[in-house]
């Protein structure tokens, strides 16, 4: 069942007197349950795809279809309502509130949906013991490493019941072992709730891991292909 | 959660929020404790005049205010002020001759006014006998006592048991005078007040003048409280019917005003206070969405909506301004009720103080309502404060924000 599904997507950037085509025409579709990875070496223009597909960034051209209907058909008011309900976001600066205990940053995108409190906090614990640092719900972003940070942001991003996951760079400012911690813990968490991850990366280490890999350069597709992992 | 977030964002620059929230306590305790000072000032300056000056309701035959004509006299006044006595809640009643004259010692004349009381009611009415610093208050001088000002008695340079001659014009328009000893001198903080009033016994002056003995120019009345004047004054109009019956507020307009103005300053004086705290506020909040504005964008991006972006930064600019503002709330209430048994001392500038009519030693006056409606000047200022930096956050676009390394 197809998740999202992209049509002729182009962003064009206007840079002073010249246009940057970001992204120049990407036609795909991602299903139920996927782990992507969007490849691609720097400028190729793996954020800003990602960045369309979240509803952040505006396309020049094309559709972005969820739940058969074109996202940026919406008002901006819906957008955002659409993104805290839909997507799921892992950033590459983990990008917690940090005047929040780990706890509460998960709890955070719940209030905003309107959840009752007693749902959210069971929903937080859960989480949290579920990406493994249960122990921490009470510790402020300052106060965790950079592999616990990330974790907490996985767990945030799956706090709302996203239908998918947009992870950029996620393991960007992480050490090997965090990555490796990290990558097995999105994997799991990817199976346990069915939930579809696509990452925009250039590590090996979650190409490795990832059972489809997009390779794109100069906003276009060059490779699409799947892996049995 | 959005409370507990705007919270402690203030806190995460302790230094810059302390600064903040300290120049706020500072304006606002002073805003707080100057319109306490001001307030008591102008509340003691009223009762002074309430109770040396005027009294609380004064009684006169039409015209008489304005003309001072010795004629024009209340015919019956001995059984009128009987009668207003039995009302409830006034605690005195007297009634006065009151007449343009000429007072001379050995060395020098002038004008004063004079004004012949029947001693006893009128302690019941005004102070003065509270007010001496030389002699007392008709007592020890059997024959045609008089008491005066400090001011004038320094002016006529007399002292107590020196003659005086008053000169005045009759009933029928004659010049007539009598000489009198001064028993004792007062001083009330007003020295215009005190140079150009004397008072002597009423049928002293009544036999001086020819003047009817059961008559009076004025009739004044003393209550409990100010509270209980708009009850009294009603009835007194109906026992006074066909008189000219005036509260203090009337028969002193600018007293009145003088209230009312001192309000409109303070709250003048506390909006120029807050205009000044306005712009550091804006300037913090500024620089809080500036170096937050990642923050704000990684936000928006995963679903707070602009309305609670907005609210956010609003809540974050009130907690800042109404945390200052309360403590300056706080401190210039405790200053000022402090104020209310300890008086600011002005001796220092008393001589000018005291020209004005005001006391050396000032009781402040603190008014719960005005309290109130700083607190709530607060809030707006911090509402205020908020819109440009909120407006700002606003325009952040979250993938533009999320792209700031």
């Amino acid at each position: 069942m197809n998740v999202i599904e992209i049509k002729n997507l182009v962003k064009i950037y206007n840079s002073g007197e010249v246009k940057v085509k970001a992204v120049n025409g990407i036609t795909t579709h991602f299903e139920q349950g996927e782990f992507t990875a969007v490849v691609g070496p720097s400028g190729s223009g793996k954020t800003t795809f990602l960045n369309m597909i979240g509803g952040l960034d505006r396309p020049t051209e094309g559709e972005v279809i969820i739940d058969g209907s074109n996202i940026w058909n919406l008002t901006s008011r819906q957008i955002i309502d659409f993104r805290m309900n839909n997507i799921g976001f892992v950033f590459q600066a983990y990008n917690l509130i940090p005047v929040l205990t780990a706890g509460e940053n998960v709890e955070f995108i719940m209030h905003l949906q309107g959840k009752p409190k007693k749902e959210r906090e069971q929903r937080t614990k859960e989480l949290l013991e579920a990406v493994g640092i249960g122990d921490r719900i009470k510790s402020r972003p300052g106060k965790l490493s950079g592999g616990q940070q990330q974790r907490v942001a996985v767990a945030r991003a799956l706090a709302s019941k996203p239908k998918f996951i947009l992870a950029d760079e996620p393991t960007a400012n992480l050490d090997s072992v965090a990555t490796t911690g990290l990558l097995e813990l999105m994997a799991e968490m990817n199976k346990k709730y069915n939930t579809t991850f696509i990452f925009a990366t250039h590590d090996q280490r979650v190409m490795d891991k990832a059972r489809r890999i997009i390779t794109i350069e100069d906003g276009k597709i060059l490779n699409d292909e799947k892996f049995d992992r | 959660m959005l409370f507990s977030i705007s919270w402690r964002n203030i806190w995460r620059n302790k230094v810059r929020s302390s600064v903040i929230i300290f120049s706020i306590a500072v304006g606002i305790f002073a805003g707080v404790f100057s319109s306490a000072f001001f307030k008591g000032m102008a509340d003691q300056r009223i009762h002074k005049v309430i109770n040396t000056e005027l009294s609380y309701i004064q009684v006169h035959k039409a015209g008489f205010r304005q003309t001072s004509d010795f004629n024009n006299y209340i015919p019956d006044a001995v059984a009128l002020v009987d009668k207003i006595a039995k009302v409830p809640h006034v605690t005195g009643v007297s009634r006065r001759m009151i007449i343009q004259s000429m007072i001379a010692s050995a060395e020098t004349a002038t004008g004063v006014m004079i004004e012949g009381i029947d001693t006893g009611r009128e302690m019941k009415v005004t102070t003065i006998h509270d007010k001496m610093v030389e002699g007392k208050y008709f007592e020890g001088i059997s024959r045609n006592p008089i008491v005066i000002g400090k001011k004038l008695a320094e002016k006529l340079n007399v002292k107590v048991k020196s003659k005086v001659v008053i000169t005045l014009q009759d009933m029928d328009n004659n010049i007539t005078s009598g000489a009198f000893r001064v028993v004792g001198i007062y001083s009330t903080d007003n020295n215009i007040f005190d140079e150009s009033h004397v008072f002597v016994r009423f049928s002293d002056l009544q036999k001086l003048s020819d003047f009817p003995p059961k008559a009076a120019h004025e009739i004044a009345i003393n209550l409990d409280d100010n509270k209980n004047l708009p009850v009294v004054l009603k009835q007194v109009k109906k026992l006074a019917k066909g008189y000219e019956v005036l509260d203090w507020k009337e028969l002193s307009p600018e007293m009145n005003y003088l209230t009312e103005a001192m309000d409109m300053y303070m709250y003048i004086f506390i909006i120029i206070i807050l205009l000044a705290l306005l712009f550091g506020i804006i300037n913090t909040m500024l620089m809080v969405v500036m170096e937050r504005t990642k923050e704000i964008g990684m936000l928006m991006a995963i679903g707070m909506n602009k309305f609670r972006v907005f609210s956010m930064i609003v809540l974050e600019s009130i907690m800042l301004s109404l945390t200052g503002g309360i403590v300056g709330v706080i401190i210039g209430g405790l200053a000022s009720k402090l104020g209310e048994t300890h008086p600011v001392n002005l001796s220092m500038w008393a001589q000018g103080y005291q020209q004005l009519g005001y006391d050396a030693f000032v009781y402040t006056s603190v008014d719960p309502g005005m309290l109130i409606n700083v607190t709530l000047l607060v809030i707006l200022t911090g509402i205020i404060a908020a819109l440009y930096p909120a407006y700002k956050a606003l325009k952040n676009d979250p993938a533009d924000a999320l792209r700031i390394e």
